[in-house]
């Protein structure tokens, strides 16, 4: 019910007062309202979508850093893979 | 980035399962309270996988499931009506009420469509001005946005035949219900990303020092959620009780303000029925007396509806964490997702629809 998908920001308008725009998800795109996170977003960022709205701006920098502590993590257990391996 | 498919790469998730196991002394029990987390969790088999190191509970994150049978049957009710286009998501569609299904009232001929958005519900109002249209409006906190904001268009826009049947239930209450029940089992949590993104965690604060439980607020990935759980295991570990927030990508300490200040603006706290748990005080939300004319419970006479719940069905228990699915006595024999007694067979996110779709018919039987 809560599902969320992140999906790019390629237009933004405004539509009878309201701010929409259009997001692409992996070449799908859709109308979304963008009034929740209209203060910080702009063409070409991501945005984590619910029921036709974008209800938070994907953090790029944050995203990377989560990304990159598990990428880590699953280097250092592969060597641990591998030294097991070893006889 | 896509922000999707590099959170769910077998390794990383091999690497983080290897940390939990390495992690875990002893078995902690952990709730998740969001039914897009339970699917992955059971899809993936992410529980079985950590062995020993922890028993994943699955609590009422499904807003569907917790929908009181008196608001599925007022749904029911309108839905019949001729004068009404009844608009809803898709999964209330087959969510039994005391007689039928949403489903069944269109294959009467009832007018029930299936909207993506509240605000196509919106739009079908104003291209059908000779037509009363009531959207269902349920959900957590996520969805109250999206919400509150058709009722609020309606208004702006003077959109007199549109209204809401509102069933709208929020998280916290529901935590801390489960935590003062007697037969509570659950160590610690995690809490639903999304409802985050609009809330943020400062309510989660005051829960995890009272019931000294570690909340760890979480994404919906298979890496998301594994990191969820290794952080909570290592606040067991080492006896911190704290909120800890896995979903730094999406969801900030105060949460969405722009997006809380509209829900406050049309909505107002209720006591709330969770269906299979009961009444929880202020744990819904209702419309305001503000914007009382697009309430359809007020703008429809409703008082006489007279519920009646299959007695077989156990998912009460289920919903609380007290039984798994599989220790129903009906689970996969009277009741399957083709014919279902209680609503968390009927969704995806349900917690028996998951088990049932992914083969858990007894402890570790995944096939």
């Amino acid at each position: 019910m809560c599902l969320g998908i992140p999906g790019r920001i390629v237009e933004v308008r405004q539509s009878e007062g309201l701010p929409m725009g259009v997001v692409d998800f992996g070449g799908v795109r859709r109308e979304v309202c963008l009034s929740y996170v209209a203060d910080e977003i702009k063409v070409g960022d991501y945005a984590i979508v619910h029921v036709g709205f974008a209800i938070s701006k994907v953090d790029e920098a944050e995203a990377k850093r989560t990304f990159d502590v598990l990428r880590e993590m699953s280097q250092l257990d592969e060597l641990e893979w591998l030294k097991d391996l070893a006889p | 980035m896509k922000y999707l498919s590099e959170y769910r790469d077998p390794a990383m998730a091999r690497a983080l399962v290897t940390e939990i196991r390495r992690s875990a002394t002893r078995r902690w029990v952990l709730m998740e309270v969001c039914g897009g987390q339970t699917h992955t969790i059971v899809k993936q088999g992410l529980d079985e996988l950590l062995g020993e190191s922890i028993e994943m509970v699955h609590g009422p994150g499904c807003p569907v499931c917790v929908t009181p049978l008196e608001q599925i049957d007022k749904a029911l009710a309108l839905a019949a009506r001729p004068d009404v286009i009844f608009t809803s998501f898709g999964d209330m569609l087959r969510v039994p009420g005391s007689d039928c299904d949403l489903l069944q009232i269109r294959a009467r001929g009832g007018a029930v469509r299936i909207v993506y958005s509240p605000l196509d519900a919106l739009e079908l109002a104003r291209k059908n001005p000779d037509k009363q249209v009531v959207f269902f409006a349920v959900g957590f906190e996520t969805t109250a946005p999206a919400n509150a904001m058709a009722v609020w268009r309606a208004r702006e826009l003077g959109v007199e035949n549109f209204s809401v049947l509102v069933s709208h239930v929020t998280v916290p209450p529901a935590m801390t219900a489960l935590l003062e029940a007697p037969d509570n089992r659950v160590q610690g949590f995690l809490a639903a990303g999304h409802v985050c993104t609009i809330m943020g965690w400062t309510e989660y604060e005051p829960i995890a020092a009272k019931y000294r439980v570690p909340i760890v607020v979480t994404g919906f990935e298979p890496l998301d959620i594994l990191e969820g759980m290794l952080l909570a295991v290592r606040q067991l570990e080492e006896g911190r009780h704290e909120v800890e927030n896995q979903y730094v990508r999406a969801v900030r300490r105060d949460g969405n303000q722009p997006a809380q200040d509209l829900v406050t603006r049309v909505f107002e706290l209720v006591d709330r029925n969770w269906r299979g748990i009961g009444p929880i005080p202020r744990s819904g939300l209702g419309i305001r007396e503000e914007f009382a004319e697009f309430d359809a419970e007020r703008r429809f006479s409703l008082d006489q509806i007279r519920t009646a719940e299959p007695t077989m069905c156990r998912a009460g228990d289920v919903l609380r964490g007290v039984l798994k699915p599989f220790d129903c006595p009906a689970f996969g024999a009277l009741c399957t997702p083709e014919h279902p007694l209680g609503a968390p067979m009927v969704s995806s996110e349900g917690a028996c629809a998951a088990y049932y779709n992914y083969g858990r018919f007894r402890a570790g039987s995944a096939v």
